[in-house]
């Protein structure tokens, strides 16, 4: 999926690209009404974009999930590539939010299986069944796959560094010093160096969805997981946290997004998948979706929302 | 940045004027006063002897000293382990393992459903006199800590459990799921999630329940009247029952009520003390939770409203 002309403008590795996006919109501002300054760089704090991570990092296989006897994913099956951006749309209901929360194992799935980064996701093999895994195995797998929620989900008894390098501290042993310099190093380049001390309670939602970000980073996931990330967000707020998840995508982070951000899509999605009524109902380029889509649904959904 | 010194202007309530605080505790005394000047004519044959009310509270008396400590040292003890049990039986009751759910259950709604005073009898006398088990005294060096403090602090703290698992429960479940699926999704297991992230946010609804409980705690351990451990109540009983003091239960009583009121007050204080403590984070939490003179009293100055700007949309 990943074709020349994709990676060319999204950069390689270590090449900084000039922005010439940025030079027609307006100056994307911080909820506070300051120019909103992100570092570059931003993955280079945790050791790269790429670090032991496979060619293929997602492999979904005919997913099937119900909520009691209410059938919400009906086969899904998606394979996602090492740096690639696949933006995930569709109607409310679709099932979009309910397939990326199986993917870290949020969501049980009756049948298929997900590999992430080489690893299938919350089952183990017993005797050609799938059986649930361990508590503590499926833990483990959740390290590798960061996810940003709608509604933030940050820890409203902890100042926003302490967000940060709660998981790196508690999960991964990391001392507390150094995951205070990667957590500090982070919050910078997602322009929260002066809101390191402030609680969630003191931030702005953008402000908010930023330091859930940086916290979701901290644990150097091979894969990162955003469920509708900027649904929750009032619209002045909405260019700060797309402006982070643009430069995460410029570096080479691998994504899956679910979103309605056509304009996000547009810039830098490799893929966009349209789900309807649990099922992928079409997939194709950025390009393919805004100049010729094929299916009914996708158009009708498209001419609703754009 | 505005928003950070408007709230720690706002944050805290207005001070109160001294003169109101002072209203309910000049009412106290001239009431006392007069409950006193009323007693003091000694009609119906009965001799007051206000010496023994003066001596019971400022005499530091060994028996009521150590009644007093060992009212402290039981409902604290006995406290601690009604928590730690009630946490556990409220995730046992949260759990997705049937199993864990009714054995919790099952704890919960004998231990709520029966009175206390028959589960101590039960737990002391039954126990004891079946030969299940007979509470012997312990002994360790120079202390001795009887078999019916033992049997005491065993019945009042599962009894306390059971109440604490329902406090614990309810507040688990007013914690966003959304903070056990963030743990969860950062690599956390369960019990760690549950341990660094849910709990503590429960503890900020739990606490003010729990001092209820603590307080409740404080003079339930009356009730180890039953089973003679001598206690506080116990004590002040004994004192009235023999001895140079014999016979004089308006004085003696009155101490008694005197110095549970007392440890109520201080716990009072603790209390708000940990509440303020907990409020770290939470929406107006700049001087949040009751003062001491607005918990003891139920007295609020109706200053302007703590200007709530963090929760909802800006």
């Amino acid at each position: 999926m990943t074709g020349p002309e994709t990676d060319a403008t999204r950069g390689g590795e270590g090449v900084v690209q000039p922005e010439a996006a940025s030079l027609e919109e307006p100056a994307v501002t911080d909820s506070t009404g300051e120019p909103l300054e992100l570092g570059e760089d931003i993955l280079a704090v945790i050791g790269g974009p790429a670090a032991d991570v496979r060619e293929v990092v997602v492999e979904a296989a005919d997913i099937h999930k119900f909520f009691g006897r209410n059938e919400v994913l009906k086969g899904v099956s998606m394979t996602v590539k090492r740096q690639e951006v696949v933006v995930v749309i569709g109607p409310s209901g679709s099932g979009k939010t309910t397939f990326i929360r199986c993917i870290n194992h949020l969501e049980k799935i009756q049948r298929g299986r997900i590999m992430v980064n080489g690893h299938l996701i919350g089952y183990r093999e017993t005797n050609g069944r799938l059986v649930e895994d361990k508590e503590k195995n499926i833990a483990q797998q959740r390290r590798e796959i960061g996810m940003v929620f709608q509604r933030f989900n940050l820890f409203p008894h902890k100042t926003a560094l302490e967000n940060v390098i709660e998981a790196p501290v508690q999960v991964r042993g990391q001392k507390e010093a150094e995951a205070k310099a990667v957590g500090m190093a982070l919050l910078t380049r997602v322009g929260l160096a002066q809101k390191a001390d402030a609680y969630p309670a003191q931030l702005s939602g953008g402000q908010q969805q930023r330091v859930a970000i940086a916290r979701a980073l901290a644990m150097k996931p091979a894969l990162m997981l955003f469920d509708e990330p900027t649904s929750a967000l009032d619209p002045e707020m909405i260019g700060e946290v797309l402006e982070v998840m643009k430069e995460l995508a410029r570096e080479g982070m691998t994504m899956i997004v679910v979103s309605h951000e056509m304009g996000f899509a547009r810039e830098v999605a490799d893929r966009i998948v349209m789900m309807d009524d649990g099922l992928i109902v079409e997939e194709g380029t950025p390009e393919h979706f805004f100049t010729n889509p094929t299916h009914e649904r996708t158009k009708s959904f498209l001419s609703k929302i754009l | 940045m505005a928003v950070v010194t408007r709230r720690s202007r706002a944050g805290r309530l207005p001070n109160p004027t001294p003169r109101s605080a002072l209203v309910p505790i000049g009412a106290s005394l001239v009431l006392a006063a007069l409950v006193l000047a009323g007693c003091s004519g000694g009609q119906g044959g009965y001799q007051y002897n206000w010496d023994i009310l003066w001596d019971s509270l400022f005499g530091l008396n060994q028996r009521i000293m150590a009644g007093l400590f060992l009212t402290v040292v039981i409902s604290v003890i006995s406290q601690v382990i009604g928590v730690v049990l009630g946490v556990f039986a409220a995730i046992g009751r949260l759990s997705r393992h049937r199993s864990l759910r009714s054995i919790a259950g099952v704890y919960i709604w004998i231990f709520r459903g029966t009175p206390l005073l028959v589960q101590l009898a039960f737990v002391f006398y039954g126990l004891g006199v079946a030969g299940i088990y007979k509470w012997p005294d312990l002994v360790f060096g120079p202390l001795t800590i009887l078999g019916a403090v033992q049997a005491g602090i065993f019945t009042l703290g599962i009894n306390e459990g059971a109440y604490m698992a329902e406090i614990v429960r309810a507040g688990i479940i007013s914690i966003d799921p959304g903070q056990m699926e963030a743990a969860k999704s950062l690599g956390m297991t369960y019990g760690k999630a549950m341990r660094r992230i849910v709990l503590p946010q429960a503890a900020r609804v739990i606490v003010p329940p729990l001092g209820n409980e603590f307080n409740n705690m404080l003079k339930t351990t009356s009730l180890l009247v039953i089973i003679a451990v001598p206690e506080l109540f116990v004590t002040f009983e004994n004192l009235n029952g023999s001895g140079p003091t014999s016979f004089h239960p308006i004085e003696l009583f009155l101490a008694a009520a005197i110095w549970y009121l007392l440890l109520t007050t201080i716990w009072s204080f603790i209390q708000g003390i940990i509440e303020r403590r907990l409020a770290k984070g939470a929406p107006g939490a700049a001087g949040a939770g009751p003062s001491f003179r607005e918990r003891m009293f139920g007295l609020r100055s109706g200053g302007p409203e703590d200007v709530s700007l963090v929760s909802g949309g800006r």
